[in-house]
């Protein structure tokens, strides 16, 4: 039986003088990988965000693992088990890969207290990371970095993962080595709910859909079932999903 | 996920480890500028007194600014009330040292420990009123720079006021204690006994600093904080606790910073701090703002040209700092050491 990990309940946003999230509602299923797809300013940023409290939710509600994140700032949620790749990486530049790792996992004090053998498997996912081990993260590629970034998400165990955008502006080869590493993700039955604009990655990745337009939910389903209905794909497209084909 | 398999510190055996290149040319800069001193200076004894001078003068700004660097690295504040902490050491300093006088009496080694209590009660009084003055003065305007710079450089003065009010408006003597009066001598050149040991306390500041940076998990946090503080947060750390710990600390070495200015000065006065400030944004400015290494390279630089202009040419020392920072600034505009996410 499946269980909610994430809920938001009509959840309002506002950046300022601006309303961005208007009562969004949707909920990311424990073990499942959920897409948030839209079209640039549907909100779906504004959406991860909210979850990590770094913009204040001034409606509605967000639960995780059932109790409610309301007023809780950005650190107790993310010591509740919600790890955060922003779309900028976030990546600590005059940090080295290493030193980057050793403050996402904050049961380590230094390097020698990481675990080897999950860091071992995340070499296997990322081996660029294990070459540049001592490496200012500021002189990787882009690529690389994005990786760095993912890595920081999982160094250790996270009941759920946000990741905003994470194949933009990358080539090709680093896009397919980043989906392996999701589809390993996954396979581990890792909870994620991953913002992309790039429909092929989010059909080949996803268990669960979300489509988010001018800040509301415009559609939920399996991602099997957006993938094989032409209408409703047509439907969505002629909301916004043009631009991931 | 259990097996502990390899050493987490170097996972890479064989291949070539790419790794970071110092950025030397900053400290090729300070020694550039020590060496086309001497020449100009032309005596190599004077050229050695004021190099010694310019070191001491250095580390005692680099003790003092450390603290301000990194408050607004890690949390874009503008402290212009940091010299109210300097003031406080100082006069810290003449009470402790004006208490202990009769009980060392003529004992080096007595006047000794009265100096060092003097920094120790120094630096924990500024460390109490950096606590206070972060959660009553700062806290509020935090993410406000106007407001910052005009509310802690109203702190300053209500702070200078109230030294007034507790150790008089006059200027008060701190006068060396006879064991660090005088010089040692290097061959031709004379190098007074304090500037010396005003290097040594910076010395050892500047590598317990440069350890905590570089070896601790706080100073882990304190470098990624500078650089990006929302990310430090959304990795499940309270950048707000870290940010008062750095303030206390900054507020601590400023106040023992104090006590080597108002020994360097050999004497004190309410405004010591405000005289000192402009001189410690140049420092951070220069080094590049959120820079430790920055801040300590940008303060030796500011000694040395304060020092050998102030001999060359007299006029032209006030002048000095002001001009070495454009010069620093139209080279590097971020400073020596830029921190690079700002």
């Amino acid at each position: 039986m499946s269980t909610n990990l994430l809920e938001l309940n009509g959840v309002h946003t506002h950046i300022g003088a601006y309303h961005i999230l208007h009562g969004v509602s949707f909920a990311v299923t424990e073990g499942e990988v959920t897409m948030l797809l839209g079209r640039n300013g549907a909100g779906k940023t504004t959406t991860l965000r909210t979850i990590m409290g770094l913009w204040a939710a001034t409606q509605g509600d967000v639960r995780f693992k059932g109790q409610s994140l309301k007023g809780l700032a950005t650190p107790e949620i993310a010591t509740r088990g919600i790890a955060y790749v922003p779309e900028s990486m976030g990546i600590f530049t005059d940090l080295t890969v290493q030193e980057n790792l050793v403050l996402a996992a904050r049961a380590a004090r230094h390097a020698g207290e990481l675990d080897s053998a999950r860091l071992d498997w995340i070499f296997g996912l990322f081996p660029a990371l294990k070459k540049f081990w001592l490496y200012p993260a500021g002189k990787l590629s882009g690529g690389q970095k994005q990786m760095l970034a993912v890595a920081r998400a999982i160094v250790e165990p996270r009941a759920l993962i946000l990741i905003d955008e994470p194949s933009k502006g990358l080539a090709p080869s680093i896009i397919n080595n980043l989906v392996s590493a999701f589809n390993e993700l996954k396979r581990q039955k890792t909870t994620i709910l991953l913002v992309e604009q790039n429909f092929h990655m989010a059909r080949s990745l996803g268990d669960q859909v979300v489509v988010m337009d001018n800040g509301t939910v415009a559609h939920t389903g399996s991602m099997r079932a957006l993938a094989d209905d032409d209408a409703l794909q047509q439907r969505l497209l002629g909301l916004s999903l043009a631009v991931h084909q | 996920m259990s097996t502990v398999t390899t050493s987490a510190s170097a996972p890479v055996t064989g291949a070539a480890i790419p790794k970071a290149q110092f950025d030397w040319k900053p400290v090729a800069l300070l020694v550039a500028i020590a060496l086309i001193g001497l020449p100009l200076i032309g005596s190599p004894s004077t050229w050695v007194t004021l190099t010694v001078a310019g070191l001491a003068m250095g580390m005692i700004v680099f003790i003092i600014a450390s603290g301000l660097t990194l408050v607004f690295g890690l949390m874009d504040v503008l402290n212009f009330g940091h010299g109210v902490f300097i003031a406080l050491g100082a006069f810290i300093a003449t009470s402790v040292m004006g208490g202990m006088a009769l009980w060392a009496g003529e004992s080096g080694a007595a006047q000794l420990v009265a100096v060092f209590c003097a920094m120790l009660v120094a630096f924990a009084a500024a460390a109490v009123l950096g606590w206070l003055f972060e959660r009553v003065i700062v806290r509020p305007v935090y993410g406000l720079h106007l407001k910052q710079i005009l509310i802690t450089m109203g702190g300053m003065i209500v702070g200078e006021e109230l030294i007034k009010v507790i150790w008089g408006p006059q200027q008060i003597p701190l006068p060396l204690p006879e064991v660090l009066r005088g010089s040692f001598l290097l061959g031709d050149a004379a190098v007074e006994k304090y500037r010396v040991l005003a290097t040594l306390i910076g010395a050892v500041v500047f590598a317990a600093l440069a350890w905590t940076l570089a070896r601790t998990k706080i100073g882990l946090l304190i470098r990624a904080g500078v650089q990006d503080r929302e990310m430090v947060e959304s990795l499940g750390y309270r950048i707000r606790r870290l940010f008062v710990g750095v303030f206390v600390t900054g507020s601590a070495l400023a106040g023992l910073g104090g006590v080597l200015w108002g020994l360097y000065q050999q004497n004190v006065v309410p405004q010591i701090g405000a005289q000192v400030n402009v001189l410690l944004f140049i420092v951070i400015i220069i080094g590049g703002l959120g820079s430790t290494l920055g801040c300590f390279v940008g303060a030796l630089l500011v000694g040395l040209m304060a020092n050998y202009t102030g001999f060359l040419a007299p006029k032209v020392a006030l002048f000095s700092n002001i001009g070495l920072m454009v010069a620093v600034l139209l080279w590097r505009p971020q400073g020596l050491y830029p921190v690079t996410n700002r």
